[in-house]
């Protein structure tokens, strides 16, 4: 394994150059649209809920923010990663690599991007007059979770949209429902009992939670949440890890 | 021995389950009229190469050339037999493909590197030669779309020979590039195979793979007619084509 890491380090590092180089055309402007992006999307919501959900939540707009950038990265590093196989039939149909290394570099650059809005995110925090505890560094735990969910994730889009040339637009649909689904911009409390626990069964909503219940309430989150989002990233990584095995010869015919 | 085949076969599948949609799959497993083919592209070839060895693979199209390579490259895995090949392969099979219109050819000749499984210095070191040889030395910060069909041949050529593979396999490149490029990129084959690299070349010339291989290799619809000392084959094969 470290053998191999070390053997495709280079090839790694050229795949993430190329894919920032392609993502963001060499301009300093890309970069700024892929930041400004989110912050359009969160103004825009802000502007609308506020006033339907936002009276009776104090940092409202912290609270649609903090569901904004984990769903948003989410959605990004998934769907970059759908096509990281498909677009790059061309190479490894000719040589022999390692096929999860394109879906690896795909997801750095929305890991970057994702480490930018994350930074954009504390300073609206800290603006709207959040209080910064110690407890901020427990956001390492669901962010690395997190990555290793959409890594997952990736890898079975990927093959999915290698076998069915639909599932671009199935996860369309899908990711749509996913994004109401994950209260984003309403609160839950106004649910049974029952439905609450039901949101947990959305790994997303889960992460979301996480991320609020440390900045907003500054609380460490119940040990069921904690569980959950090591249960749900090792759950995906390791579906579309045993995917990119039991297949690995079998793209080939597909492409 | 450098390379050793032992039987090989290699099932390829066609048939519908290529460009469909989950919709369509369901649609035709109702309704049974989804089917898949196999065939062996590949059927029971033996053979193997020692150090300086220069193989030729000849035959016509859908001889399964191209599948047997994936599989000495390791892209493809053999049904049944097995490949053992000894040292590092360079393969990019159909070189001249592969590479990122978008970036330049400084990028791509690096990222093809890299493909090979080069290290960066490495490159770095190399990067000069590779580009003088490929007498593109005005076009390196050019994005690579903008090169022509000879160019990038050229290109892709360069970054297979001159990283000193100890196997090098040269799929359908030299005959493309212009008279001049051609006797050099042969001078330089030969050079390689003075080294004791060995050399797999697939090509469409039974002259050039008379003059440069000791060996050759002959193919049709997947069997192996013939391998052996590169006359006899190419002879033999000759008279095939022409009483076609």
């Amino acid at each position: 394994m470290i053998e191999k890491l070390k053997k495709y380090k280079f090839l790694f590092e050229e795949l993430v150059k190329r894919d920032f180089k392609k993502k963001y055309k060499r301009t300093v402007l890309g970069m700024l649209w892929s930041l400004l992006s989110p912050l359009l999307t969160l103004a825009v919501m802000s502007l609308v809920f506020t006033n339907l959900f936002g009276r009776t939540t104090v940092h409202y707009t912290i609270y649609l923010f903090a569901g904004n950038i984990v769903f948003a990265y989410f959605r990004e590093a998934t769907y970059t990663g759908m096509s990281s196989l498909v677009a790059n039939a061309s190479i490894f149909t000719k040589v022999n690599v390692p096929k999860y290394i394109f879906l690896l570099s795909q997801n750095v650059s929305s890991f970057i991007n994702f480490c930018l809005t994350l930074l954009i995110f504390f300073l609206f925090a800290a603006f709207d007059g959040v209080a910064f505890t110690w407890k901020f560094i427990l956001l390492i735990y669901p962010i690395a979770c997190l990555v290793i969910f959409n890594l997952g994730i990736g890898l079975i889009l990927s093959a999915l949209f290698v076998f069915y040339k639909d599932t671009q637009y199935l996860y369309d649909i899908f990711i749509m429902l996913l994004m109401y689904l994950s209260a984003i911009f309403y609160k839950v409390d106004t649910f049974s009992m029952t439905a609450q626990q039901l949101f947990m069964l959305n790994p997303i909503y889960v992460y979301i939670t996480y991320f609020r219940s440390i900045v907003l309430d500054s609380a460490i989150p119940s040990l069921s949440i904690q569980i959950l989002c090591v249960v749900y990233a090792l759950a995906a990584i390791l579906l579309g890890g045993w995917i990119y095995k039991k297949y690995n010869y079998k793209f080939l015919y597909y492409l | 021995m450098v390379v050793e085949l032992q039987h090989v076969s290699i099932r390829y599948m066609v048939g519908d389950f290529k460009d469909i949609g989950l919709k369509d799959y369901i649609i035709r497993k109702l309704k049974g009229t989804f089917t898949v083919n196999e065939f062996l592209a590949v059927d029971d070839v033996t053979f193997s190469l020692e150090k300086g060895d220069l193989l030729g693979i000849v035959g016509t199209n859908g001889a399964g050339k191209s599948t047997l390579l994936k599989a000495i490259t390791g892209i493809m895995r053999p049904t049944e037999g097995y490949v053992k090949v000894t040292g590092n392969i360079a393969a990019f099979l159909e070189l001249a493909s592969g590479f990122d219109g978008d970036l330049t050819v400084r990028e791509n000749t690096y990222l093809r590197g890299a493909m090979l499984g080069y290290t960066h210095e490495f490159m770095d070191e190399m990067y000069e030669e590779i580009i003088a040889f490929s007498e593109l030395e005005e076009f390196q910060d050019r994005p690579f779309k903008h090169l022509s069909s000879g160019m990038k041949s050229r290109i892709a050529f360069s970054i297979a020979c001159l990283v000193n593979p100890d196997i090098l396999i040269l799929d359908e490149v030299l005959s493309v590039g212009d008279g001049a490029f051609r006797k050099k990129s042969e001078a330089k084959m030969k050079e390689i195979i003075g080294q004791g690299a060995t050399t797999i070349l697939v090509s469409h010339s039974l002259e050039q793979v008379r003059n440069m291989c000791n060996k050759v290799l002959w193919l049709d619809k997947g069997k192996q007619i013939a391998f052996g000392e590169a006359k006899e084959v190419c002879d033999q094969y000759q008279r095939y084509i022409s009483k076609k």
